[in-house]
């Protein structure tokens, strides 16, 4: 890989993009956990609920803060380091990044503050609600993100301007009930919850096995396997929903997650494993199972998948029917819009090939000028490198399915046998937490690494979208970001494991308080108290 | 859709010109104090229980003031998508040390106090210090530099090219007239954050933060009166040569602009504009005051209008141009022709419209709940919960 400045642009985005999602699902889904502990500690008044708030809200303070202070660099990336991806599709994928703030960020940013601060400040309902408004806010926040992104997967309310050489909006209720963008949203935030059930449940199982705060503890479990196995069934349908759209919307990505090379007759079949050659246009030692990538991808017998290397003459056919509409461009703007009706129109049938057009600039400065090999070449570059995305989605849905037999477990152990947990079932618990952070990595590489060579899909080449900087500029801030990141991560890390050791506060005064006043209903017949208390 | 016909063309890139105002005056009143207490910290709090108190004085609402200036960016983005892109990559390196600063400060006020060890403490303070400073110099300098021209043009498929090398760059944005307005907005932040802790804290915390605020405020003023004698010889002003179309597509290259006249005949066009400047020396002058003989929220209402004044002298200064080029004056930005489309103007305005006095109202109950003066009393009595 030469280093120049697309790739760095590139390496430094995917870098502290995937850095920013360290912190988002976690933050996603223990915002509503903590929100579910605190609702439970309102209608119950019962101590331990409230410590279980405090304990699993410090933590989430801890990843909170990161997720918001590298989610700037996110919001401002676009401007610093795709300067012309800014200003080519601003006028449509700012909106929602604005919508965001206003209507989500400010939200969860302006209560969370007022969740740590609030306790003794507010009545016990009006701080729950604080504590809904903070997950609330932070779940829209992930809404309006990811209708951006299901803009860049499928651009659709908008059409090219000639006259301010970007793309405009045409519809925003388009914008807003993106199919693509509707299912990565749930599929998106089902992850997260996920996540947070999977970090709940690690944590808790961590202090059954050294004996600790066992109340917390069982009680932690019960939530985040409930919750957590809801939402692993989610992930995997919503994945499946986030699948059948790709198929209709972005179909060169589907067939390179899939390696199918060649177009099959209906209904496909699904090749469970392989590996894929690129050169070769193969994927060698592969098992195939009939039928089922129609059946998930179509929902039909009878409706074709196309493979890639059908894929890519029609990327050939859409690259010269391109040219056509930049030849009428160039017309267009020279004369400042005021040219014959027949070049308008010509421009109008080509201008949804235009972006196909924009592949041949990274060979030739005027497309129009470019020759067959160059043509040819541009259509090959349509196709994303095929192993890192055959590969990364199996293992992520690998995972996915891991998480709903782990979760459906948990949730039996915990529901139908009295809590008691085999010894090896808690340290495979501590042993799977960075299992679902390695999933929703490997999410986003899929959904963004497969849509290359574009950053909008059939719109705008990735190539073209970056900013007019030097290779130097791009090591300084490379370097920074590298070294700045893994610093905070070292810190971060290091106090999420003290609050950990650390535990619970155990405020045992309001415990006793409380069971002095509800020991009549909590004596058992054979008359102990049974263990409100927690353990130590 | 049609509904987006209700409000001109030219009508909305005024209002989102006024909103862009209104989110910069909101970031620089709210998070501004942020800022302010950041650079003040190691200064006003010498103990290790007063660097607690004065972080607790911002810890519950820097997150929520944080909001306006990433809002700040997502509006750029959203209402004026040049803007965005010509500043954020001209100012790449300036840019990413501010990212570096605003990264740094929340995850100082957070971590801080999360661990006893004094050299953690310490040096969590300094990088406080640096999240408030950087970021509140480095903005005035960038308003410099914008009055001044910035060197960059437009493509004829407007691609923003910038002249010079990256070191180039970086330096070339450190001139006179630039930190000198980086002054002016590194004093009034000061000073505003002074006024905060007026408000927040009693005692010799207060006292200190008299003092200092006193003196940045008169730093600050002085300055805003040297940029304005210098904006008069010093400084080229830009004009839009010939009719001006305020309705035509967004496309810079369309119009014509030259550096012949003075920014500040802006005043003898439209004279009532005055009262920006006016009300930002009467703010600050009274905030000095109100610093040196024991107001308190008074002192911080007048802070609060002074920075009104100045940003807005800055704003109605340039109008209607919003990033001139100092090296191809056909491609500078205005109101006029750096906005987004017709419709996207209109739909933002109707979620702003809806959103912005929800935000304001959920606010103002936030800063009512949390409101009262932070002691040492209340750091050492709550210090597992509080910051």
């Amino acid at each position: 890989m030469e280093l120049d400045v697309v790739e760095l642009s590139r390496l430094q985005f995917a870098m502290t993009a995937m850095y920013h999602f360290l912190f988002v699902p976690l933050t996603l889904g223990l915002s509503i956990i903590v929100a579910i502990m605190e609702t439970v500690y309102v209608m119950t008044d019962r101590p331990i609920w409230r410590q279980m708030t405090k304990f699993w809200g410090t933590l989430f303070g801890i990843n909170f803060v990161l997720g918001v202070a590298t989610g700037i660099t996110m919001e401002f990336q676009f401007g610093m380091n795709w300067s012309y991806y800014s200003h080519y599709v601003g006028d449509i994928f700012g909106a929602p990044l604005a919508i965001e703030g206003l209507m989500a960020f400010f939200l969860e940013a302006t209560f969370v503050g007022l969740f740590f601060f609030g306790w003794d400040k507010l009545s016990k309902v009006a701080h729950l609600v604080v504590a809904w408004l903070v997950a609330i806010g932070s779940n829209f926040s992930a809404l309006w993100i990811l209708i951006a992104n299901g803009w860049m997967q499928n651009p659709v309310g908008a059409e090219f301007n000639p006259m301010t050489m970007r793309m405009e909006m045409t519809s925003f209720y388009e914008v807003l009930f993106n199919t693509v963008a509707q299912a990565k949203f749930v599929h998106t935030v089902s992850a997260g919850y996920v996540t947070a059930s999977v970090f709940v449940l690690g944590v808790s199982a961590w202090y059954l096995l050294k004996g600790r705060h066992i109340e917390l503890a069982r009680r932690s479990i019960g939530i985040a396997a409930s919750f957590g196995l809801m939402s692993a069934l989610s992930v995997v349908v919503l994945g499946d929903e986030s699948g059948y759209t790709t198929t209709h919307d972005q179909k060169m990505k589907l067939a390179a997650m899939e390696g199918m090379w060649e177009t099959e007759p209906a209904p496909a079949s699904f090749t469970l494993i392989g590996f894929p050659d690129q050169e070769a246009r193969d994927t060698k030692y592969a098992i195939h199972i009939p039928w089922v990538m129609g059946l998930i991808g179509t929902r039909s017998l009878d409706t074709v998948i196309p493979g890639i290397a059908q894929l890519v003459d029609e990327s050939e056919d859409r690259i010269r029917s391109g040219m056509i509409a930049y030849d009428a461009l160039m017309t267009i703007r020279a004369d400042r819009g005021e040219v014959a009706q027949d070049i308008r129109d010509r421009f109008e049938t080509h201008s949804d090939d235009l972006g196909y057009a924009l592949l041949l600039k990274r060979y030739v400065d005027d497309p129009r000028e470019a020759t067959d090999e160059q043509i040819a070449q541009a259509a090959e570059d349509t196709v994303p490198t095929v192993w890192p995305l055959f590969w990364a989605f199996r293992i992520m849905v690998g995972l996915g399915f891991a998480f709903i037999a782990v979760m459906g477990y948990f949730f039996y152990l915990a529901s139908f046998k009295r809590m008691q947990f085999p010894r090896w079932s808690l340290y495979f618990g501590v042993a799977i937490i960075p299992a679902p952070w390695i999933a929703a990595e490997l999410g986003w590489f899929v959904a963004e690494f497969g849509r290359q060579p574009w950053t909008v899909d059939g719109v705008l080449p990735t190539a073209l979208s970056v900013s007019h900087l030097s290779v130097g500029d791009l090591l300084i801030t490379l370097a920074g970001f590298v070294t700045f990141y893994s610093i905070l991560f070292i810190i971060e890390m290091g106090l999420m494991l003290k609050y950990i050791r650390k535990g619970p506060f155990q405020d045992v005064e309001e415990t006793d308080r409380w069971i002095a006043r509800h020991e009549h209903r909590l004596r058992t017949h054979d008359g102990n108290v049974p263990g409100a208390v927690p353990a130590e | 859709m049609i509904l987006h016909d209700l409000l001109s063309f030219e009508l909305l890139r005024v209002i989102w010109w006024l909103l862009l105002g209104v989110l910069l005056i909101g970031f620089a009143l709210t998070d501004g104090f942020d800022m302010g207490v950041g650079a003040l910290l190691p200064f006003v709090a010498k103990t290790d229980n007063e660097r607690r108190v004065v972080i607790n004085t911002v810890g519950p609402v820097w997150e929520g003031n944080q909001v306006w200036f990433i809002l700040g960016g997502g509006a750029i983005f959203a209402a004026w998508p040049p803007l965005y892109a010509v500043s954020f990559s001209g100012f790449y390196l300036a840019m990413f040390a501010v990212l570096a600063a605003l990264i740094l400060r929340p995850v100082g006020f957070k971590y801080r106090s999360k661990r006893e060890s004094a050299a953690w403490r310490s040096s969590w303070d300094w990088a406080l210090f640096v999240g408030g400073a950087v970021p509140a110099l480095i903005f005035g300098v960038a308003v410099g530099n914008v009055l001044q021209g910035v060197p960059f043009y437009l493509t004829e498929d407007l691609m923003p090219i910038y002249d010079g090398t990256f070191y180039w760059k970086f330096l070339a944005l450190l001139n006179p007239f630039a930190i000198l307005v980086g002054l002016v907005s590194f004093g009034m932040l000061l000073m505003h954050g002074a006024a905060w802790l007026t408000v927040k804290t009693e005692g010799v915390i207060a006292d200190r933060a008299r003092t200092i605020g006193a003196v940045m405020g008169l730093i600050a003023m002085a300055g805003f009166a040297l940029a304005g004698v210098w904006l008069a010889f010093g400084v080229d002003g830009y004009a839009i040569v010939g009719a001006v179309v305020a309705d035509g597509p967004s496309n810079p290259l369309h119009s014509e602009v030259s550096r012949e006249s003075s920014w500040l005949a802006a005043y003898s066009a439209r004279p009532w504009i005055a009262i920006a400047p006016v009300l930002g020396f009467i703010g600050m002058a009274m905030a000095i005051r109100g610093l040196r003989s024991g107001g308190e929220v008074s002192t911080l209402l007048w802070s609060k209008l002074g920075i009104l004044g100045v940003i807005s002298t800055v704003g109605l200064t340039m109008f209607p141009f919003i990033l001139p080029s100092s090296v191809d004056p056909k491609s500078s930005l205005t109101v006029w022709d750096a906005s987004s489309s017709h419709l996207t103007l209109f739909v933002m305005l109707v979620v702003t419209v809806i959103f912005m006095p929800l935000i304001l109202l959920y606010t103002a109950w936030v800063y009512k709940v949390l409101w009262g003066k932070v002691t040492e009393d209340d750091v050492t009595a709550n210090s597992d919960s509080v910051y």
